[in-house]
């Protein structure tokens, strides 16, 4: 094929973010084009409809399913409290009666004649939609959601935990290589995302958890340690949805992995703004990675148009994302266009890269990334 | 038909690739002439399948310097000797294939038939509901909700048996008001396929609100089951339902003569014609990225599995998750961290395209393939069972021999030849790595025939048998095995070195190798492609090589690139404990595959 790189992770300066703001069912919208929202405003709500609990009268009260309707108190549609005689027999002389009480408060959804069960729903829940970032409404779904526009910095990670947060960017690393351990974090972090550089060690979760620190954006963290602080070990790639209190965004994979010192500058740059931050990851086709965005206080830019990337060329900055050169950086010096035979005898597409330190060496071309700086607009 | 075909044309819309090959009739003989391969494009940006499949065609149209392609479409039937093609056929897998929840009364009995036919027709089963399994009802109705199938089958009760149970789970299903995956505008599709008394229920219940069709019962008696009309309708309702809301399937769907089949469906009915045709028990594999697709045929019944969170890329830290570290270092034949080992597989899942570059990576990558082979067919084996709950006829003999209901089909002794496919497996840099996979994973017992799927296009030939068996099994035959050869291994235990079978293997050549074969060692005999020889195998008592303990077999058996590979390291495969020695015994089996270079380094 001819696209054999990965494509590289966004690490963008000032760009033009759209994010899509859904329902998960059809509801209300509360906002409209033009507003100017803050990203916790709520800009979409609905009711999710509630559970079922089912009992069954049949059993209960020693009857026959065709009986059942003949014995309800609360027929189809009525509401019903928790601990309520929703059916009750009778017995002689108004002796051994049995009855049946609701479990739950909520209305009679069905009865069945056949299975002598009655299905109670509860209460529908609301559910609320932030605008997730600060910015401008550009777009509305009826009954559905809106698009909410903003300018800003747009970083994406490689994986990550939990799901949206935000809150004041600090730093707590002094170079891209150290290491968080949990002694940098005290009260003062709490609601703030942390700028932190190579590695985050379990202790510092559990201290970042403690003190209510909305988000950690790190190079690297270590399998066993990331495991230790979920309680379980991650199977298939979909992330999102732990509830630890606390997102984590790693910038480039498992280990200990110094941030790319472009990404770090760029943070540190934005050190006192607030970022809008979200761990969700999913590999696999239509891939999700983790993103950071801290709106810019410019105003809009005009919607540019995406540039077709070029793909990899002679000159290309890359990153190697696998051993043994793992986190380095280079430039593509020559790209060969014939199958190579590689350590492992698998003949393969290669290039060859000039590594930061003056090395050269030749690598498959799937084990490179581009670093893409580009300017199109993020959805 | 088949008389007039002369090229035909046929894609697989994986999740990631959508591959094209040709196929040309070339005197009597149905040959493959290209393959081609670009990016599937179901998901934003293009959402429409039809592009990738486009993209596909072109690079068969400059592979194999035919034009196939005219303003967007394919040209059918074929004129003249460059241009177009006869018949076009496709099989899906894009979007994550097909996903289903399957209902049943008793979990082992209805609710296993029910995963067996919808497995078998090729999907994903999410969740198997049934009336006994544990679950309360609220928490049925929330799984019900939350997965978001794309159909889902009810079955329950033999025909004349319970009616309130179906009752009951289809009062669940509606009372879930399920949502299907793609689009909002249609009605989720529900197939019934059992008790026939409950139809009318059923109806009353589902009619209103879903897609509802009635099928003939699955398990019509508790000693039979019948799962091809239930296959049947799912095949049918993947085409009008779920495909045809898929972003460019409408326009794909007319250009196919043939309806498009899920891809695992499609594998499946291949195998099926394969083990029928020549009369063996075979079992298939397709190791992926996401999942690892298991498929059988023993005593003539067949049966897939697929294992939706085993695989090598998105799914490979749920092997780790599943299998435990100790289990994939036993067999790395150098030191590794299990911090670094963790590591490594974590960045496998997060960058899934990269290859290994070095040689313990290969070897970390193919020890985490031979559990995530493992735990598939350890799951397969538990899945391809007999019908369970039934009345067995016993003899006085069984007094002595009692063998359970359910008990698995599968079995390695029988078993006549190994399938494997998948990246691992078809793009190992030497053969007989994936030899040695799939012996490791498997561990076959007896003589067993091993081979691999070249560039899998099982898939489009399975699709394809449904319109020209003869074009699909000749390609099949002859482009799409590599056969790698035989493995015999006698089933028993000895300490270490002792001998355990004297072996007389009669070359083509007429020359006769003769070794005393000791346990716990592997031994490499070269045969090649197409070449056979005639072999005895004399086992001491306590080894049993197919004719039972201590008995003498004399067969043929079929070479490869690899050849015949003796593997008396015992079965159960005895795997030394001490680390240094388990590593000592690892190299010396794999020095003599010689299934790596430069193992004597560490």
């Amino acid at each position: 094929m001819a696209h054999a790189y990965t494509p590289g992770l966004r690490i963008t300066d000032k760009t033009l973010v759209r994010k899509e703001r859904r329902l998960p069912l059809k509801g209300e919208v509360l906002t409209a084009p033009g507003n100017r929202v803050q990203a916790d405003t709520v800009v979409a709500r609905t009711d999710l409809p509630g559970g079922i609990q089912t009992v069954n009268i049949a059993g209960i009260l020693g009857i026959p399913p065709e009986d059942v309707r003949r014995y309800m108190v609360k027929q189809e549609g009525d509401g019903v409290e928790e601990g309520e005689v929703i059916a009750r027999s009778r017995g002689f002389f108004g002796l051994f009666t049995a009855i049946a009480k609701s479990p739950v408060t909520g209305h009679i959804e069905s009865v069945s004649d056949v299975t002598g069960q009655v299905i109670i729903r509860e209460p529908s829940s609301p559910v609320e939609v932030d605008a997730y970032v600060d910015g401008e409404v550009v777009e509305v779904f009826e009954n559905e959601g809106c698009v909410v526009q903003t300018v800003g910095t747009f970083i994406q990670g490689i994986f990550g935990i939990g799901g949206e947060s935000r809150g004041e960017l600090i730093k707590v690393a002094d170079t891209p290589a150290d290491i968080l351990t949990g002694d940098e974090i005290d009260g003062s972090c709490r609601g703030k995302v942390l700028i932190s550089g190579a590695l985050v060690t379990r202790e510092a979760l559990d201290k970042a958890a403690k003190e209510g620190v909305s988000g950690i954006i790190v190079g690297g963290i270590d399998d066993r340690d990331l495991m230790d602080f979920l309680g379980y070990e991650i199977g298939v790639a979909i992330t999102g949805s732990e509830e630890k209190g606390i997102t984590l965004i790693i910038t480039e994979g498992f280990g200990r992995m110094k941030m790319t010192s472009r990404t770090f500058e760029l943070l540190v740059e934005r050190v006192g703004k607030r970022a809008s931050i979200n761990g969700t990851t999913q590999i696999r086709a239509g891939v999700i990675r983790p993103e950071v965005i801290i709106p810019l206080d410019t105003g809009p830019l005009s919607d540019e148009t995406k540039k077709e990337s070029p793909g990899l060329e002679i000159g290309s900055p890359v990153r190697i994302i696998r051993e043994p050169y793992f986190g380095a950086l280079g430039k593509v010096l020559t790209l060969p266009s014939e199958l190579q035979e590689i350590e492992t005898e698998a003949r393969v597409r290669v290039l060859e890269v000039q590594l930061e330190d003056g090395r050269r060496v030749v690598l498959p071309r799937a084990n490179v990334e581009m670093i893409e700086e580009g300017r199109s607009v993020i959805r | 038909m088949e008389g007039e075909i002369r090229f035909i044309l046929a894609t697989d819309c994986g999740s990631t690739t959508t591959k094209a090959i040709l196929i040309e009739r070339r005197g009597e003989e149905y040959r493959l002439v290209v393959r081609g391969e670009a990016p599937t494009t179901v998901e934003a940006p293009f959402e429409d399948v039809t592009r990738g499949v486009l993209n596909a065609i072109r690079e068969v149209e400059e592979l194999a310097g035919r034009r196939i392609l005219e303003g967007g479409e394919i040209i059918k039937p074929s004129k003249g000797p460059d241009e177009g093609v006869d018949i076009y056929v496709s099989t899906s897998s894009a979007g994550g294939g097909l996903q289903m929840m399957v209902a049943g009364v008793v979990k082992s009995m209805t609710g296993e038939s029910a995963a067996r036919a919808a497995l078998g027709a090729g999907a994903i089963v999410m969740d198997v509901i049934a009336s006994n399994d544990g679950r309360a009802p609220h928490q049925k109705v929330e799984r019900i909700r939350r997965f978001r199938p794309d159909m889902i089958l009810l079955s329950g009760g033999v025909d004349g048996g319970t009616v309130s149970h179906v009752a009951e789970l289809a009062e669940l299903i509606a009372a879930a008001e399920p949502r299907p995956r793609f689009g909002s505008g249609y009605s989720l599709p529900i197939i019934y396929a059992g008790n026939r008394d409950a139809r009318g229920i059923v109806k009353e219940r589902l009619g209103a609100d879903t897609a509802l069709e009635i099928v003939e019962n699955i398990r019509p008696v508790l000693e039979r089951e019948n799962l091809g009309p239930a296959r049947g309708k799912i095949h049918e309702l993947f085409m009008e339902h779920v495909m045809a809301h898929a972003p460019g399937y409408r326009k794909l769907m007319s250009w196919t003569d043939v309806p498009i089949m899920p891809t695992p469906g499609a594998v499946g009915l291949l195998i099926e014609l394969i083990a029928k045709r020549d009369g063996i028990e075979v079992i298939g594999v397709d190791i992926g990225g996401a999942t690892t697709d298991v498929f059988s045929v023993f005593k003539e019944v067949f049966n897939r599995t697929v294992s939706a969170n085993l695989g090598m890329s998105y799914s490979v830290s749920n092997v780790l998750a599943e299998a435990g570290v100790e289990k994939i270092t036993r067999w790395i034949p150098f030191e590794v961290e299990e911090i670094g080992l963790r590591n490594t597989i974590r960045n496998k899942m997060i960058r899934p395209t990269t290859v290994p570059q070095n040689l313990q990576e290969l070897l970390m990558e193919q020890a985490v393939a031979r559990e995530a082979l493992r735990l598939a067919f350890e799951q397969h084996k538990s899945m391809a069972v007999g019908l369970k709950g039934i009345q067995q006829e016993r003899t006085i003999s069984d007094v002595f021999e009692q063998t359970a209901t359910g008990a698995t089909l599968v079995d390695m002794m029988d078993l006549d030849m190994i399938v494997g496919s998948g990246g691992v497996l078809s793009h190992a840099p030497r053969r007989s790595q994936a030899a040695l996979m799939m012996i490791d994973a498997f561990l076959p017992e007896g003589v067993t025939r091993l081979a691999v799927d070249s560039i899998f296009m099982m898939p489009q030939l399975g699709v394809l048998s449904t319109v020209h068996q003869q074009a699909a099994t000749q390609v099949f035959d002859r482009d799409c095995l590599i056969r790698l050869g035989t493995c015999i291994a006698p089933v028993g235990l000895a300490e270490e070195d002792e001998p355990c079978m004297k072996l007389k293997v009669t070359l083509p050549s007429g020359e006769d190798v003769e070794r005393e074969v000791r346990f716990g060692e592997m031994i490499l005999i070269p045969l090649g492609v197409g070449e056979g020889a005639d072999i005895v195998m004399d086992p001491v008592k306590e080894f049993d090589v197919g004719a039972g303990r201590g008995k003498v077999l004399k067969t043929t058996v079929e070479g490869g690139v690899v050849g015949i590979i003796v593997d008396a390291r015992g079965r159960p495969l005895q795997l030394p404990e001490r680390a240094e020695l388990r590593m000592r015994k690892l190299k010396e089996w794999a020095m003599a595959l010689d299934a790596y270079p430069r193992l004597d380094l560490w």
